[in-house]
């Protein structure tokens, strides 16, 4: 390399050894550096460069018009209906719209960056406080105004007009009452409580086929249905408090947590909706009993009452008293002794409440 | 067993020791004798496989059973602590445990993961492994073909039980999920129909069970029907993103969309610097 | 050409002869715009904003937004016959059912994506070189609120389609709203028409989200453009550049062409990711019920960090005189957003307070060289990434086999600790910058070129950096200390003497010194000296 150097007349700029940056090149990798240097001003493109150009941008924007006219062709050839069909139309009208819209915006910017002129133009740029004259000018306008206005001198004529606007300001916010009813105690009951037209407590069905369960038939230890009250399998708001998860368990799996005199037969029914959030906690571990919301993976311990054992949810899923009917047919005793789902600010601590009620 | 050690794991190995054969042939013959008396209370189903003429399928599952699960289950698949009594499991747990690979067990972790079939493995290896163990207590058994025919059932009808039912941990289409202590449901789309079916009958490790009585085999088969048509079916809009939801969308977002628009971004203000050469 | 076509001209004296837009035009022709690629990002957010109002109101005239029941008997086979809300079912018959209208339906949700992270890219670029500065921080407030805004957009946006996941959605935010003390089972009464989930919910998001939010944003984001373009655009540090100008291209015609570009390349890469990455596949969902849910419900990445902080926080809750405060709920819901949003919005004021600095700014830092500013954004940003990443910590457990208690715990720590550790790394990266500059500056650049010198030394050449480079690092801007020090008699200042006071100083001074000063380098440094120091000039003139 030396050499190299040594071979140089004096006088002349050391050649680059290639694989370092060029003396005058952008030498901070961070950094595009992308202005002209020295004076401001247009520098118009070079013609050779630009007729070059030309060609590419007229290229890209052919490019457009056909893209664009497959656009409309695959509009009336694709058509939708079916899965595939759907796919094919999505593909051919999709990619036809991007390269069209692509094809068009690289044309502009060859033509940005090769035919038009590169700028470096200066503008002043001025303080955005207006100067003090026209500051005064406006300060006098405004107090002679208000004073014309008689705002000031006028008391009564202000204070009744403050008066007046309070209502009217409030009228919006008055109309949204209507909105909603008030919640009363909505909250702290489910359609488990209601018994059937013919006066009998509720059959528990499954979700999804609306079966009653007879407690003989949901006889696997390790068992879980999702379950939902009779006569109410399309009332949203009735299964957003009063779906179920109901258990199999071993005799000796349950723990004292869970209150044996709501279960059957080894059989007991959660709260399917969790007491975080409101989503429905429903995976279901037979081999640990635990149950996991998949919003925020609160857990709950099946065999101990529901108790949590992670997770944010501050109580257990509230068990619901089980029976079954003269047919075998597992009902409901009556409604949760708690409410279900999130907390809100009257709930307090029902847990506690029920606790003393029982005692 | 040093010469065989680099090729061969250590459970083929042990497996081909010469007194292998031995012990298992002792382990046959005195099973053979002495299992019968642990098969009767379950006699009804072990009735049924003699007489369906499958008597030689239990004696080959047996040997079968002694090579391959005895370390863990017990030689009379009484359990051990290890690993769960099979008495009562039935043969749809056998067929599901060993033709998805799960067992025989790799190692102790959390879960049994979905694995190769070992060379022994075949389909006549695992029915008559099966079929043994079915003549050990009963239990659910594997599902006819016809059973678990897609084409049989209503994938509309079986969408709704498998949102009711399946979804929340294996995911909306069944590409799987996470559970607590590093369990996890298993996506679905390796699982066969009859697969499906005995995870469902049987409730494999964390899985709670599905049982006929409640989720009737028709309404399992409409299930299979929806997983199987949904899996299959293409994604109209491009890909699918491992079908797993708002998090490989935002994911694109960022790392694709940004990125292409950044890009076009720097090559719109860039400005070449001329350089002389 | 050297008059204007005749169809023009006409038009433009019809127009003038009645509005008079010439002065208008006048000034502002040729307005000058600086450039910058990282001035672009937030145009990303204004054109995907466009790019939903077109596509969104392509949607509007198929979408039902009705939550009565129907029973579908559209193209979409797994689901004929399952009852559902005709706003599912009318969104999946554009799915299926309208030409174009699946394709539009995911343009219009990767626009929504974009427009977010778009926002969030433009909000990054402005913290990061003080461009929320004097005079400008109105328009940063105005920022603030825009984003603000885009996430309810989202929220609304995210719920309309009323399948299995968007109701998941919903159904947290009836949560949080119930958690809401006093007012809070009121409100969701009201929101909701009564009882989760009603049937008013969907027809109510509807029309916040198409009229009341996008009519708010665009009226905020014309405000946003107006006062950037009477305020003219910030411009990087550089050669002729000062706090009096601005040096760039005019916006007739080259940014208006420019602009033009990056609308159609903003629409083309959205338009591709519309076609060939499929998002939010409804029809796979299934119709909303509140008894069910799929693994892996998770909102879109803008609403993923409130989704982590809810994942992160222990089971916290208060009980007394029979009413319950869901701590568990409240604070991971309302103070990570609080913290961002209000720490955004008032950092521009606390800077100047702390600084002192009432000077107008038109010149961006590079973010090396306000090196606690930067720090503090980094940890920021990993505040916000470690809520995010946990948001989605079930498919990181699910995908990557890790313990799903694991990752929560880990984030619980993180949350603490990642934000410190980021404040650091960024403050040293910062100021290794800024050696690099100093030394840029005072040394040069290594030539590469290896010369022996008389007495049999070899060196290696440096020559001075380019003099758009050498600007570029001059154009680092003192920050102002307040005064805080004793004066001759002793006394500190007025405002320095309260904790208060002495607190603001130590920040300032903090905040302010400069730990690596410039210092111009000719001559002093022989490496330099020697060899091409005379010849640099050579290689810029002939431009």
């Amino acid at each position: 390399m030396t050499d190299n150097i040594n071979d140089q007349p004096e006088g002349r700029v050391p050649a680059r050894v290639i694989g370092t940056p060029p003396s005058n090149g952008p030498i901070l990798g961070d950094e595009i550096v992308h202005e002209e240097k020295g004076v401001p001003g247009v520098i118009p493109a070079d013609p050779a460069v630009a007729k070059r150009a030309e060609r590419i941008v007229a290229l890209l924007f052919t490019i457009t018009f056909l893209a664009g006219a497959a656009f409309i062709a695959s509009y009336v050839i694709f058509q939708v209906g079916t899965i595939d069909r759907t796919a094919a139309s999505n593909y051919a009208l999709g990619s036809s719209l991007s390269i069209a819209l692509l094809s068009l915006a690289a044309g502009i910017v060859v033509w940005v960056r090769q035919i038009m002129p590169k700028y470096n133009l200066v503008q002043e740029r001025h303080p955005m406080a207006s100067d003090a004259d026209t500051k005064e000018y406006v300060e006098e306008t405004f107090l002679q105004g208000a004073n014309e206005s008689g705002f000031v001198k006028h008391k009564l004529l202000r204070r009744t007009l403050l008066l007046a606007a309070a209502p009217l300001g409030l009228a919006p916010l008055v109309l949204l009452k209507d909105m909603g009813p008030l919640p009363g105690t909505a909250l702290r009951h489910t359609v488990w409580g209601v018994p059937t037209k013919d006066g009998k407590p509720r059959r528990l069905v499954v979700e999804g086929t609306g079966q009653p369960i007879r407690a003989a038939d949901f006889n696997s230890p390790g068992g879980i249905l999702s379950v939902i009250p009779e006569g109410y399998e399309e009332d949203l708001n009735a299964l957003a408090k009063a779906t179920l998860i109901l258990l199999k368990f071993r005799p000796d799996e349950i723990k004292s947590g869970t209150n044996l005199n709501w279960t059957h037969d080894g059989i007991v029914a959660y709260s399917k909706i969790c007491t975080h959030v409101g989503c429905p906690a429903a995976l279901y571990e037979q081999t640990t009993h635990h149950i996991l919301c998949p919003c925020h993976q609160s857990t709950f311990d099946a065999a101990d009452g529901a108790k949590v054992i992670f997770g944010p949810a501050a109580r257990p899923l509230p068990q619901l008293p089980i029976a079954i009917d003269s047919e075998g047919y597992l009902v409901a005793k009556s409604d949760f002794n708690v409410p279900v789902g999130p907390s809100f600010w009257e709930r307090g601590d029902a847990e506690a409440e029920a606790r003393e009620q029982k005692a | 067993m040093i010469g065989t050690g680099n090729s061969v794991n250590s459970i083929t190995a042990r497996r081909r020791h010469p007194l292998a054969r031995y012990a298992v042939v002792a382990l046959a013959l005195g099973l053979l004798g002495g299992g019968y008396a642990v098969a009767a209370p379950g006699g009804g189903s072990a009735d049924a496989a003699i007489a369906s003429g499958k008597a030689d399928d239990v004696a080959q599952g047996k040997s079968l059973f002694v090579a391959h699960c005895a370390s863990c289950h017990g030689l009379n698949a009484e359990g051990s602590a290890k690993a769960p009594t099979l008495v009562g499991v039935g043969a749809a747990a056998v067929d599901f445990q060993v033709s998805t690979g799960r067992m025989p067990a790799a190692d102790a972790g959390p879960q049994a993961p979905r694995k190769p079939l070992g060379e022994w493995a075949t389909p006549q290896a695992i029915s008559d492994l099966a079929a043994y163990v079915q003549s050990l207590g009963g239990g659910p058994t594997r599902p006819a073909a016809e059973q678990v025919d897609p084409a049989k059932g209503d994938p509309a009808k079986g969408g709704e039980l498998f949102r009711a039912n399946c979804i929340q941990c294996h995911n909306f289409v069944g590409a799987g999920g996470a559970l607590t202590y590093g369990k996890y449901a298993p996506p679905l789309n390796p699982a066969t129909p009859t697969q499906i079916y005995e995870a469902m009958a049987t409730g494999p490790q964390a899985m709670p069970v599905f049982n006929d009585s409640t989720i009737t085999p028709d309404q399992k088969r409409d299930m299979i029907a929806y997983i199987t048509h949904v899996r299959s079916q293409v994604d109209p809009g491009g890909s699918g993103l491992g079908r797993i939801g708002p998090v490989t969308e935002g994911l694109v977002a960022w790392i694709v969309g940004l990125s292409l628009l950044i890009l076009a971004s720097i090559w719109i203000t860039a400005k070449k610097r001329r350089t002389h050469a | 050409m050297d008059t204007t076509p005749k169809a023009i001209a006409g038009v433009s004296t019809f127009l003038d002869d009645r509005i008079g837009p010439g002065n208008f035009l006048k000034r502002n022709l040729r307005k000058i715009f600086p450039d910058h690629w990282s001035f672009l990002l937030g145009e990303i957010a204004l054109y995907s904003f466009i790019i939903l109002l077109l596509t969104g109101t392509f949607l509007t005239f198929w979408f039902k937004p009705s939550m009565g029941e129907v029973v579908y008997s559209g193209s979409y086979q797994p689901l004929v016959g399952v009852k559902m809300s005709e706003a599912y079912a009318s969104a999946l018959n554009i799915s299926f059912d309208v030409r174009g209208g699946l394709l539009i339906r995911q343009i219009h949700h990767w626009a929504a994506l974009l427009f977010i992270a778009g926002m969030m890219v433009h909000m990054l670029r402005v913290f990061f070189t003080g461009a929320y500065r004097k005079p400008r921080e109105l328009n940063w407030l105005i920022g603030v609120g825009l984003l603000t805004l885009a996430l309810l957009e989202g929220l609304t946006g995210y719920s309309l389609p009323d399948d299995l996941l968007s109701g998941a959605g919903l159904r947290i935010t009836e949560g949080v709203m119930l958690g809401i003390p006093v007012v809070g089972t009121y409100l969701t009464f009201l929101l909701f028409g009564g009882e989760y989930p009603g049937h008013d919910v969907i027809s109510r998001f509807f029309t916040i989200h198409i009229l009341l939010i996008p009519g708010i944003l665009l009226a905020l984001i014309s405000a946003h453009l107006v006062l950037m373009w009477v305020q003219k655009h910030t411009q990087m540090p550089g050669t002729g550049r000062t706090e009096k100008n601005v040096v760039g291209a005019p916006f007739y015609p080259t940014f208006m062409a420019k602009a033009g570009a990056f609308t159609l390349f903003t629409f083309g890469v959205i338009a591709l990711l519309g076609t060939f990455a499929q998002i939010n596949p409804i029809w796979l969902f299934g119709p909303y019920t509140p008894a069910d849910i799929s693994a892996g419900s998770q909102p879109d990445f803008y609403m993923g960090f409130l989704e982590g902080s809810l994942r992160l926080m222990p089971a916290w809750e208060i009980n007394f005189l029979d009413h319950t405060v869901s701590l568990s709920v409240l604070i991971p819901a309302l103070v990570p957003l609080g913290i961002v949003m209000t720490g955004l919005a008032l950092y521009p004021f606390i800077e100047q307070w702390v600084t002192g600095d009432r000077r107008e700014h038109h010149t961006a830092d590079r973010p090396r060289n306000n090196p606690h500013r930067t720090a503090i954004g980094f940890s920021g940003i990993a505040f916000y990434g470690v809520l995010w990443l946990l948001g989605a910590n079930d498919e990181i457990s699910a995908n990557f086999h890790i313990s799903l208690y694991e990752t929560t715990i880990f984030g619980r720590f993180a949350i603490f600790l990642v934000p410190a550790i980021a404040y650091v790394v960024a403050y040293r990266i910062c100021i290794g910058l800024q050696r690099k500059d100093a030394e840029v500056l005072s040394h040069g650049v290594e030539s590469g070129v290896i010369k022996r010198l008389p007495h049999g030394e070899y060196i290696e050449v440096h020559t001075p950096a380019a003099q758009d480079i050498a600007d570029h690092i001059r154009g680092k801007a003192e920050i102002p200390i307040i005064e805080s020090g004793v004066d001759g008699e002793g006394i500190p200042p007025k405002g320095a003497r309260t904790a208060l006071g002495r607190l603001r100083a130590k920040a300032s001074e903090a905040y302010g010194t400069d730990h690596v000063p410039l210092e111009e380098g000719h001559g002093h440094d022989e490496h330099a000296a020697i060899g091409a120091g005379d010849h640099s000039d050579g290689h810029r003139d002939g431009h």
